[in-house]
């Protein structure tokens, strides 16, 4: 192979033991060790991209299908350059229609991929459990990019991979996340992540965009904004789908950035050093201050860049140790 | 004529007399001739003899809720085949549920029905016709002229009319005739693109969730234009605590108000989904476990009057996809029986509760003779054993489909012998679980 002369190593810089899992599918299915794992190796995986030649090359003649039934061209193409960082024969498969009365159905798709023999598939699809179902028709390695409002692990890895790098630690803080719950994955699998690792969680939202049963979720429930962001070390924006706002659910853009959006004022509540995150893409003047995405105490650009570092992590734990180049 | 039939050595267990005594059931010419209780009968000349051995002998089963794929959907169930698998359940009658293809919203239809089960279903088939055409919801079909043909109640099935206006209307011309409504409560636009119920279970699935008031708000109304109507009004499947209250409030000024519920709402819980498992999303979702346990009170004190298997069969197609896409429903006719027994083993409720639920109630809402252990009513009987160990296996069933919400269940109860009109129809064959 032409990758071969840089290729020397042999797993995740700095050896860690065999991570036991067949797919990544839910933050749910993690114990904290495995999170701190994966955490870890992800650290490791930072200065891959950040040398002359950006390769690791694991997963050499390894086969990656990245599969999204929803457009997403930043979850893909973060997947993408993971995968391609680690040596392996990417393909993109984009399906347009996840319609069930038309064409083939989703156990259908997975066979078929199934018989091309590849070694993981990334799913994104708009059915929450669509990526599990999916795994259990598969022989190989399955990563969940997005199920409906379901969840989103990779995101959250990396949404937590980005606040240790912040704040030199997890446990213990005050994060919050406010906007979309409901409709929200990222929510779901950050809740589930940050719980595990002893983090004060608050999600703060008006109380019809709140999923019945949050309360047993988050530490804390806020519908004030204000409130909600005291003292709070991190602060998740979620992203608020135009079409959501137009009378149905919220009455304005404007209403909803009055109460909702972050702005100085009310960032101004949380802690001096507080951090802001926002899992992309932003919709600047409905849920953020363009000043406050683009100043100094956004990580947004930063979380795109551990994205990568989680996805090349995560690729590596999964494919067995023992299959390896 | 088939040969006289004697069930001796037997537990009767009739809940509409009260009888639970031993004795013998003698059946001749398709109709219970006669009953003796102890004591050893004479065996008339040529009769066929069941020796029962204790078992419990009870009228057979009166499923008001069961869905065919005949006509149209052959590929998941024939009448041949829901007969077979009414028969193995201890099933004699069943009401078949207008959605079909083409609807059964014409006389016509009714009649071919009712031909076709005679000619190919072990157990008898009771057509329900279509409240409105096409189960669409907008005009109503010919209720007399449906009721000649032979249907024996208006619903409309899985479809829930949402105009207050056109219900008037229907209950009120169907009182006209006398007829039962069956109809089933759902709030289509509150319901939404809900697949589960509402709760916390849901928010960590990302389903969408259906509130509880999706079905009570337009049960209360349903309730009040029954009271206006006068109809013999029969809510399909209530599944709520507080659909209870509503029901029993009704119940006290109105004699003609029934309620049914679904087997799975009495056995079952949303927390049965687990991660996704499709054979548990039911069009009258699952509820909680409180919800549940409110249902086996309003069964014990007569708030719940029948328990129906809503049978639904559906294929690996449509079932076998992400759980928001995939096609709502269950089989379980041949499950029904040993479902509610669980009930009875778990000391919830006592065996004649549950099976008058299941016989005399829905017997007396659809007018039929059938349902009791009474000299010159249909010998419809079945024979089962209380406490006989099992464990369901798709593989056994007699479904065309195999979409059953007990898959593994350990069940105690099993039907050993089902006997429609007077002829044996099912025996349990030994060795088989």
């Amino acid at each position: 192979m032409a990758q071969k002369a840089s290729n020397t190593a042999t797993g995740t810089p700095g050896d860690f033991p065999p991570f036991n899992q067949r797919h990544l599918l839910s933050i749910a299915d993690l114990q904290q060790h495995e999170i701190i794992d994966l955490l870890d190796r992800a650290e490791r995986m930072v200065p891959v991209s950040r040398q002359e030649r950006k390769i690791h090359a694991t997963l050499t003649g390894k086969t990656q299908i990245n599969l999204f039934f929803e457009p997403s061209t930043r979850t893909q193409g973060s997947f993408e350059i993971a995968g391609k960082r680690l040596g392996a024969l990417v393909m993109n498969m984009s399906v347009k229609s996840s319609s069930v009365s038309k064409g083939e159905t989703l156990v259908d798709t997975a066979t078929t991929l199934n018989a091309m023999r590849p070694d993981v598939i990334v799913v994104r699809h708009a059915a929450a459990g669509a990526v599990e179902l999916l795994s259990q028709k598969v022989g190989c390695a399955v990563i969940n990019a997005g199920d409906g409002a379901h969840e989103h692990p990779t995101q959250a890895l990396l949404d937590a991979l980005t606040i240790r790098r912040n704040k030199g630690r997890i446990s213990g803080l005050t994060v919050a996340i406010c906007g979309d719950i409901g409709n929200s994955r990222v929510v779901r699998s950050n809740l589930l992540l940050l719980g595990a690792l002893n983090v004060r969680t608050r999600v703060i939202a008006p109380r019809n965009l709140l999923p019945a049963g949050i309360e047993h979720l988050a530490t804390e429930v806020f519908t004030d904004m204000r409130e909600g962001l005291k003292d709070v070390d991190v602060v998740m924006m979620l992203r608020l789908q135009h079409e959501r706002a137009n009378g149905r659910m919220i009455p304005s853009v404007r209403e909803y950035y009055h109460f909702y959006g972050l702005d100085a004022e009310k960032l101004a509540f949380a802690r001096p050093n507080a951090i802001v995150m926002h899992p992309g893409p932003m919709n600047r003047g409905v849920e953020i201050d363009p000043a406050i995405a683009d100043g100094n105490r956004s990580v947004i650009t930063e979380q795109v860049e551990m994205g990568v570092a989680v996805r090349m992590a995560v690729l590596d734990a999964l494919l067995p140790a023992g299959d390896k180049a | 004529m088939t040969r006289p039939l004697l069930i001796e050595n037997a537990r009767i267990v009739d809940p509409a007399s009260g009888l639970d005594h031993m004795g013998a059931v003698l059946v001749e010419n398709g109709r219970i001739a006669d009953i003796s209780k102890g004591g050893p009968v004479g065996v008339p000349e040529g009769a066929e003899v069941i020796k029962a051995n204790g078992q419990v002998l009870a009228p057979g089963l009166i499923d008001m809720r069961v869905f065919t794929g005949e006509p149209g959907k052959e590929y998941r169930e024939t009448l041949a085949s829901a007969g077979a698998a009414a028969a193995a359940g201890g099933v004699t009658s069943f009401v078949m549920m207008p959605d079909t293809t083409p609807v059964v919203d014409d006389g016509a239809l009714v009649d071919f029905l009712i031909r076709r089960a005679k000619a190919t279903s072990k157990v008898n088939v009771l057509p329900a016709a279509a409240i409105t055409k096409g189960l669409a919801g907008q005009e109503m079909t010919e209720f007399g002229l449906l009721r000649e043909a032979g249907a024996v109640c208006l619903t409309d099935g899985r479809h829930s009319i949402q105009s207050n206006a056109l219900l008037r209307t229907v209950f009120s011309y169907a009182a006209n005739y006398g007829m039962t409504v069956v109809h089933h409560v759902c709030d289509d636009a509150l319901t939404g693109e809900g697949v589960m119920n509402e709760g916390l279970f849901a928010t960590i699935l990302g389903l969408k969730g259906i509130p509880r008031e999706a079905e009570t708000i337009p049960l209360a109304r349903d309730l009040q234009l029954a009271m206006l109507t006068g109809v013999k009004y029969h809510a399909a499947q209530v599944s709520t605590a507080y659909s209870l209250d509503l029901l029993a409030a009704a119940k006290k000024r109105s004699k003609s108000i029934t309620a049914g519920i679904s087997i799975n709402n009495l056995a079952l819980n949303e927390n049965d989904i687990g991660r996704y498992r499709t054979f548990f999303k039911l069009a009258t979702p699952l509820r909680s476990e409180d919800d549940r346990q409110a249902m086996i009170e309003g069964l014990r004190n007569g708030t719940i009057d029948t328990i129906h298997s809503d049978h639904d069969p559906q294929d690996a197609e449509v079932k076998r996809q992400p759980f928001a896409e995939a096609s709502d429903g269950a089989i379980g006719l041949e499950t029904l029986l040993a479902a509610a027994l669980r009930l009875v083993h778990s000391g919830d409720v006592d065996l004649a509760t549950v099976l008058r639920a299941m016989t005399i109630r829905p017997a007396e809402i659809l007018g039929l003779d059938s349902g009791r252990i009474a000299r010159g009513a249909p010998g419809d009987l079945i024979v089962f054993d209380l406490d006989y160990p099992w464990q369901v296996a798709e593989a056994d069933f007699h479904s065309r489909s195999r979409n059953t919400s007990f898959e593994g269940a350990r069940l105690a109860g099993k039907v050993m012998h089902t006997i429609v009109g007077g002829a044996v129809v099912h025996t349990h064959a030994e060795g088989t679980p």
